[in-house]
């Protein structure tokens, strides 16, 4: 009895494949968790965990020397590690919007997507939020940034500096994904400790939180999952645009503009569905989940990777016509300087990979081809990469007078912590994939007994539903 | 005081709402219904009211803004005003980003711990899930309510509905 979708093709398809009962699916997902952890896994983690190292001795030979190992100097204040924090928390975007807006709008295929794309959001934010950490120099001193009642004065922190609105914006979006990532699994941790011997047994029992199926207990729990969603939408929206006036609150030309909060926001987004693909994709050959992660989800992601692509596409356009527009001869040059100046080939790589890259996506043999997808993922995310380096490092290298210009070179203690990101958060996340559901079971057994997560039968959809 | 439970076990979940229907009808209590899964329509079948977490989420948001905005407003402007670049001490639109992502953060968590309190969750709390219900059971617990309905009658109905197990237990 499987559910039809409408996403992915006008004739309607199954969104979980192979007739799966509610049994099967416990069993598919429990399955590879309760076996040991393959060669393949090995494998991975071993890579991820070495990459992790050498981040972790670039990071800590820079606290023990100083931030003079970064090639920063007085002009380019800010480079690959402000870089990487923005890139890190875009990334986390795409998990609360597949696992809130999509639970808003009623999109039954985010069910087999969305626990892994949450824990993806958790540990991008992880990953983003070290790098402010390591950039203070003192990173033992990174409490200060927190309103404590202090022998100082006390002395209070600067309520109208854009970083701090960051810390809080950072601090309740990691809290709060936390707290919708966890509640969203205890029905699975009960179901994993139901079947589960010994110390697992009692480990998914804490957890678990004595969880039994009782219906008032989901009555209330999918209210909390809509609050929480409802909570989470704005969230996400306001953690990125906070980032962005880390930028456009400054007077630094190219950073100064109105347009950063949304060009950010759709970035993230963007970036971040790029990721949560390039993991599935990954996932659904490693774990077996082919019939879980088909192509209608893969299908659906990739529309909306075109779909926000455009947007990104539309705002690097506004962005160069609005300085054209704005007649103000700096605002011109800071632009002209983006496109063709030192880092010009860092924005034709932004822009080839962000605007004309996906837009292949528009053709339904490159989106059925795994390959070609996985190919425009990568792309996608280098290219939202060079998008932060762009704004980030090119435009302080011409700043204001032309005496104070410089050229910024980064260190290999710099690229030692860029790679180190992604150690941690292949790290985290294969660490994930053995110990956790990485697919939500209850959500998918919602599905298939032909009900759509949240009640909505209005659809059409429910055809299987046999209460009279 | 103890009372005489039984409980059902189904394999389907259109028999466990049919059962929960006639039971109803008949005037029997329905202690609670277990599933794997959320089942749409339970909570009007079941009689069970709609959840009031909403008040207390609004409450936890509103409680958070009101503190992120006063805090913000009496540390830079009551307890030590600081001049940074000439602003008013009491900056209010400087002070929304803060007391917008506290409204969020104490609204979530409110919502979050009156999910656990209320519905009896805490870490280490033993399990007495009903065999199966995690996996792809489902159960229906009904409780004698009054004298007048003999409870006798309850293992057949629960038969007839398609039970695949019933069992008697002496419960709260």
């Amino acid at each position: 009895m499987a559910t039809k979708g409408q996403v992915g093709s006008a004739t309607p398809v199954p969104l979980i494949e192979g007739d799966k009962s509610c049994g099967q699916v416990t069993r598919d997902v429990c399955g590879p968790l309760e076996r040991g952890p393959t060669k393949l896994w090995w494998w991975a983690f071993l890579c991820a965990a070495s990459v992790l190292a050498l981040g972790a001795w670039a990071v800590w030979y820079q606290i023990a020397t100083g931030i003079g190992t970064w090639g920063l100097n007085r002009t380019v204040g800010w480079g690959f590690d402000i870089t990487n924090f923005v890139f890190w928390v875009g990334i986390g975007h795409a998990g609360t919007l597949i696992s809130a807006v999509l639970l808003l709008f009623r999109q039954k295929w985010r069910t087999s997507i969305n626990r892994s794309a949450e824990a993806m959001t958790i540990f991008a934010v992880i990953c983003a939020g070290l790098y402010p950490v390591i950039h203070m120099g003192r990173p033992w001193l990174a409490y200060w940034v927190f309103p404590y009642p202090n022998f100082r004065g006390p002395l209070w922190v600067n309520w109208r500096s854009a970083l701090l609105w960051d810390v809080f914006a950072i601090g309740t979006y990691f809290t709060i994904s936390l707290v919708f990532w966890y509640v969203g699994l205890i029905p699975d941790l009960a179901t994993i400790r139901d079947r589960a011997k010994g110390l697992r047994k009692k480990i998914f029992g804490f957890f678990s939180l004595g969880w039994d199926g009782s219906a008032r207990t989901w009555s209330r729990y999918e209210m909390a999952c809509i609050l929480l969603a409802s909570l989470a939408t704005p969230l996400v929206v306001s953690v990125h645009s906070v980032v962005s006036t880390d930028f456009a609150t400054s007077l630094v030309p190219g950073w100064h503009t109105t347009v950063l909060p949304p060009y950010f926001v759709i970035g993230a987004v963007f970036s971040g569905f790029a990721m949560v693909l390039m993991l599935m994709l990954i996932a659904r050959k490693v774990m077996s989940f082919e019939e879980y992660i088909t192509k209608v989800h893969i299908g659906a992601m990739c529309k909306i990777i075109v779909f926000t692509g455009s947007i990104v596409g539309l705002a690097y356009g506004t962005e160069l016509f609005t300085a054209w527009y704005s007649g103000s001869e700096y605002e011109q040059f800071a632009f002209a300087n983006r496109v063709r100046g030192p880092m010009g080939w860092a924005y034709a790589i932004m822009v080839l990979c962000n605007v004309v890259a996906p837009q292949l996506l528009w053709s339904r043999k490159i989106r059925s081809s795994l390959g070609a997808v996985f190919a425009i993922t990568v792309l996608v995310n280098i290219g939202m990469w060079f998008e932060r380096f762009v704004i980030i490092a090119g435009s302080l290298q011409r700043d204001y007078l032309p005496s104070a210009w410089s050229t910024y070179t980064p260190t290999l203690v710099e690229f030692g912590a860029l790679i180190g990101g992604f150690g941690l958060f292949f790290t985290l996340f294969l660490l994930f994939c053995r110990f956790m559901p990485m697919i939500s079971m209850c959500e998918i057994k919602t599905v298939i007994s032909g009900d759509g997560y949240g009640g909505d039968h209005s659809g059409g959809d429910s055809e299987e539903r046999s209460v009279a | 005081m103890k009372r005489l439970a039984y409980i059902g076990v189904f394999e389907h979940e259109a028999d466990l709402l049919q059962a929960i229907r006639e039971s109803r009808e008949l005037g029997l209590e329905i202690v609670d219904a277990h599933s794997p899964y959320p089942i749409h329509g339970i909570d009007e079948l079941m009689g069970i009211r709609r959840s009031r977490l909403t008040i207390v989420c609004f409450c936890g948001c509103l409680t958070g803004l009101i503190i992120g905005l006063w805090f913000q407003y009496w540390s830079s402007a009551t307890d030590w005003p600081l001049n940074i670049g000439g602003k008013p001490f009491d900056s209010l639109p400087a002070f929304i980003p803060v007391g917008f992502e506290m409204t969020v953060l104490l609204g979530g968590l409110s919502t979050a711990l009156f999910l656990f309190i209320r519905s009896k969750l805490w870490p280490g709390k033993k399990s007495r899930a009903i065999g199966g219900v995690t996996d792809e059971r489902f159960a229906l617990v009904i409780a004698r309510k009054d004298a007048n309905l003999a409870m006798a009658e309850v293992p057949e109905l629960l038969h007839r509905h398609g039970a695949v197990d019933v069992r008697q237990e002496l419960g709260q």
